[in-house]
């Protein structure tokens, strides 16, 4: 028995599209849920909301995903290890559940140095491996110190690989441990080259697990140069760039990125179980990039 | 002093599992006061180690394994007894251990945890190499400690947040210890140490109990406080 909607697709085989919500800083939550509401609802099959991500400080994504449950959107409640030990981490995760959520993608999360508050101090008393593995000892209706729970939880959940990464056989390794931990599902970071990334999944298709395509929409050249020259496992191919260059009106519009998503995606389908698009605020764009790339 | 204490026989073996021929490797300095190490503690390791099937094939205590200079030299001598073996199986501080790791290609694996450095914090200039974590994990990370090592300690493999140099996500010029630890566990041909799933590290082995605090100088501070 499927515990969500995503869970139910991913199951069935059908094409999953997904999309991702970072919460605000602060309290005005309008802005953020709008967007999703107008945009992603009804489109996507479930919302990421990121946690703290860039271990940047804002609004939970606990809260948020019940938020997006309110207004009928299906979450993911994406989870990191880096400001919970492993109390919190599981006390959370029962209470997502007791708040109706269903979907849970494990993360390491980048260490706080890179984010705004330095000074705070990292936990990682969990990584991502052991976080799946937690979730699963809290499903048999145990803690990870072996105390039985009144009532367990169930989840579908998931966890992330980087298939640009070089050298790409670390991330393999980690898949193979993510799903030994029972992840059930894999988004990917952000991929442009169709190439790599159709010999990445002949290389992972043996772990017989859906894997979704991340997606960034590109917002200009600058901004794949940026990516390729910084972060890691991202290879924006020059023919790309060169798009985005030569019409600098369409890439500042977003019309050049959307159009590199969906021909990504439409080429995708044949490869993977679906997409996972992240939008960075550039959501009005998702509508087009769904009848662009065909998306049902 | 640095305080270390042996691991469970059955994690011992465990860690031994695909070995059959091991040559020990034992510290005559701290180890051998916490009896982790020196020439007793390692013969008689070596009586155990011979009625669970596995072959020894050479023994060696060096003083002050954490010496990477003094220990390379005297390990030089020991070249083809080592050559021969599979593993080398390690009685000392979590800073020994990596001295091994560092100058030999052999998979080394340690035979203690490290509790405490007690202010010691080795003799292998130039580094901090053990957080003391109380659960040494050397012997599946090829001989180079994650826990110092990964800008977030991690026991599981490489995060991604790696550069495209081979830098931590954290600083420029700070290799990734689990890139690190990924091409040595290739080069020594056990990748399959990089598969398991380690369990969480458990932070109440951070603070030494009263019992492994017994240094000469804690005694002292205790008995001033008590006439006190
Ligand atoms: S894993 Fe590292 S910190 Fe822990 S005892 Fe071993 S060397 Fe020391
Ligand atoms: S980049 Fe490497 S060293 Fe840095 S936190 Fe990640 S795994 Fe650890």
């Amino acid at each position: 028995m499927s515990v969500s909607q995503l869970q139910h697709k991913l199951e069935n085989r059908s094409f999953v599209v997904t999309g991702e919500t970072g919460p605000p800083k602060g309290t005005n939550m309008n802005q953020c849920l709008h967007r999703a509401e107008n945009h992603l609802k009804g489109r996507c099959d479930a919302v990421n909301v990121t946690d703290n991500q860039s271990a940047i400080m804002r609004t939970g994504s606990l809260a948020t995903c019940r938020l997006f449950m309110d207004r009928d959107m299906e979450p993911v409640f994406q989870m990191v290890c880096r400001d919970r030990n492993a109390i919190a981490l599981q006390s959370d995760i029962l209470s997502a559940y007791a708040l109706g959520i269903r979907n849970v993608l494990a993360l390491t999360g980048d260490h706080q140095a890179l984010g705004d508050h330095p000074q705070a101090s990292g936990v990682f008393d969990l990584d991502s491996v052991s976080l799946l593995k937690a979730l699963c000892t809290l499903e048999s209706g145990r803690d990870i110190s072996g105390n039985v729970l009144d009532g367990a939880p169930k989840f579908c959940k998931g966890a992330v690989v980087t298939p640009g990464a070089e050298p790409v056989e670390p991330q393999i390794i980690k898949m193979e441990k993510k799903v030994e931990a029972g992840a059930q599902f894999f988004q990917t970071q952000a991929v442009y080259d169709i190439k790599q990334f159709e010999t990445f999944m002949k290389r992972v298709e043996k772990f017989n697990v859906p894997v979704l395509a991340g997606q960034v929409i590109l917002k200009s050249a600058g901004m794949a140069r940026f990516l390729n020259a910084n972060v890691s496992g991202i290879n924006v191919p020059e023919h790309l760039i060169s798009k985005l260059e030569k019409d600098k009106e369409a890439a500042k519009s977003g019309q050049t990125g959307a159009r590199i998503c969906a021909d990504f995606v439409k080429e995708a389908k044949a490869m993977c179980q679906g997409v996972h698009l992240m939008t960075l605020g550039w959501d009005h764009l998702v509508p087009d990039i769904f009848e662009m790339a065909d998306l049902g | 002093m640095l305080v270390s204490e042996m691991k469970p026989d059955e994690e011992i073996l465990d860690m031994l599992e695909m070995v059959h021929s091991i040559y020990l490797v034992g510290c005559n300095g701290c180890a051998e006061v916490c009896k982790t190490g020196g020439a007793k503690a390692v013969a008689a390791y070596r009586k155990f180690l011979e009625t669970q099937d596995k072959e020894v094939s050479g023994i060696c205590n060096v003083d002050f394994l954490c010496n990477n200079v003094l220990t390379g030299t005297r390990l030089v001598r020991e070249i083809e007894p080592i050559d021969r073996s599979e593993a080398i199986l390690v009685f000392s501080c979590g800073v020994g251990v990596q001295v091994v790791g560092a100058v030999v290609d052999k998979p080394v694996f340690p035979a203690a945890n490290t509790i405490s450095m007690g202010g010691h914090f080795g003799l292998w200039p130039g580094a901090e190499k053990c957080a003391q974590c109380g659960n040494c994990v050397l012997g599946y990370t090829g001989g180079i400690c994650p826990v110092t090592g990964c800008a977030k300690s991690l026991v599981n493999g490489q995060c991604g947040g790696t550069t495209r140099g081979g830098d931590c996500e954290v600083e420029k010029g700070r290799p990734c210890a689990w890139l690190q630890i990924y091409e040595r566990l290739k080069t020594i041909d056990r990748l399959d140490l990089y598969r398991r799933i380690l369990a969480p590290q458990d932070k109440s082995k951070l603070m030494p109990g009263v019992k492994q605090r017994k240094t000469l100088y804690w005694a002292i501070d205790q008995d001033v406080k008590r006439k006190e």
